[in-house]
């Protein structure tokens, strides 16, 4: 199990950085494909086996559908290649690098050894319709409102051209 | 079975959210905004679940749940907004969203 953790832990760091470099949209989507599914057997190995199956399901089945249709939708290809200029990577790397070695520095290598059980669907579901309740109460209400709110975002009319001001007043 | 330490997990998660950060100040185009954005929820999230598992409770996969089910309502606003965005500047540069009056 630990040597399986390790290897996603790679596959999943190496996707991702490939997601924020590649300059073609659909390789990124499909690069952090592969980061969720490393990422769900990570979860696999630390003993969520509900966790992975649900990080398949929806982070890399729905989510990432929604992201493929909307590049779809949006027919990208037809745009220019989304080269970054090298020297727009320096700043945020140097910067960020000290930011995580501060954050590694901050974990610490103590080794406290993870509980070796696994936590299966049956304790999340009693913790989740249990003292969780009202988070899932809440979260249903947030998706609702999601749902609403994207339908009524992308169904506005296209903006008319120059100089049309007062059309403006029917967007809350 | 040996497990992973709860550091080694903990590390992951911060080097996932440390590269969707340097995605979101480097790329311009908005759907990779959005999917850096997904990278960081998704790191932590795995942080939820690493934390979780230190104590072998089932409270940090209910915290994933939780912060799945905000994802999903984030990039679906924002992938109608991406739309939006499209339709009415014909690019995807988030640049030019400084053009955008009200």
């Amino acid at each position: 199990m630990t040597t399986l953790f390790y290897i996603a832990a790679a596959v999943a760091i190496i996707a991702t950085v490939l997601v924020i470099t590649r300059s073609n949209l659909v390789h990124a989507l499909l690069y952090l494909v592969v980061s969720l599914f490393a990422v769900a057997v990570v979860f696999y190995t630390l003993g969520a086996p509900f966790v992975a199956a649900l990080e398949v399901i929806v982070y890399a089945g729905a989510i990432m559908m929604l992201f493929v249709f909307a590049v779809m939708l949006l027919n990208v290809s037809a745009d220019a290649p989304l080269r970054v200029p090298r020297s727009a990577w320096i700043g945020p790397l140097v910067l960020i690098a000290v930011l995580l070695a501060e954050l590694i520095y901050g974990i610490g290598l103590t080794n406290h050894a993870l509980h070796a059980g696994e936590v299966g669907p049956r304790q999340v579901s009693e913790a989740l319709f249990g003292p969780y309740v009202l988070g899932v109460e809440l979260a249903s209400m947030l998706l609702l409102a999601a749902l609403i709110g994207a339908r009524h975002i992308a169904s506005q009319p296209a903006v008319p051209e120059a100089g049309g001001p007062t059309d403006e007043g029917g967007e809350a | 079975m040996a497990t992973v330490s709860l550091d080694h997990g903990l590390i992951l998660a911060a080097i996932l959210f440390v590269i969707g950060f340097v995605g979101l100040l480097t790329r311009r185009n908005l759907i990779v905004a959005l999917a850096c954005i997904e990278i960081m929820l998704n790191a932590a999230g795995l942080a939820f679940v690493v934390a979780g598992a230190r104590w072998g409770s089932a409270d940090g996969q209910v915290m994933f749940l939780f912060v799945l089910a905000m994802a999903a309502a984030e990039v679906a606003v924002g992938l109608a907004l991406a739309i939006r965005f499209r339709q009415s500047l014909g690019r995807l540069d988030v640049d030019d969203a400084d053009e955008m009056k009200g």
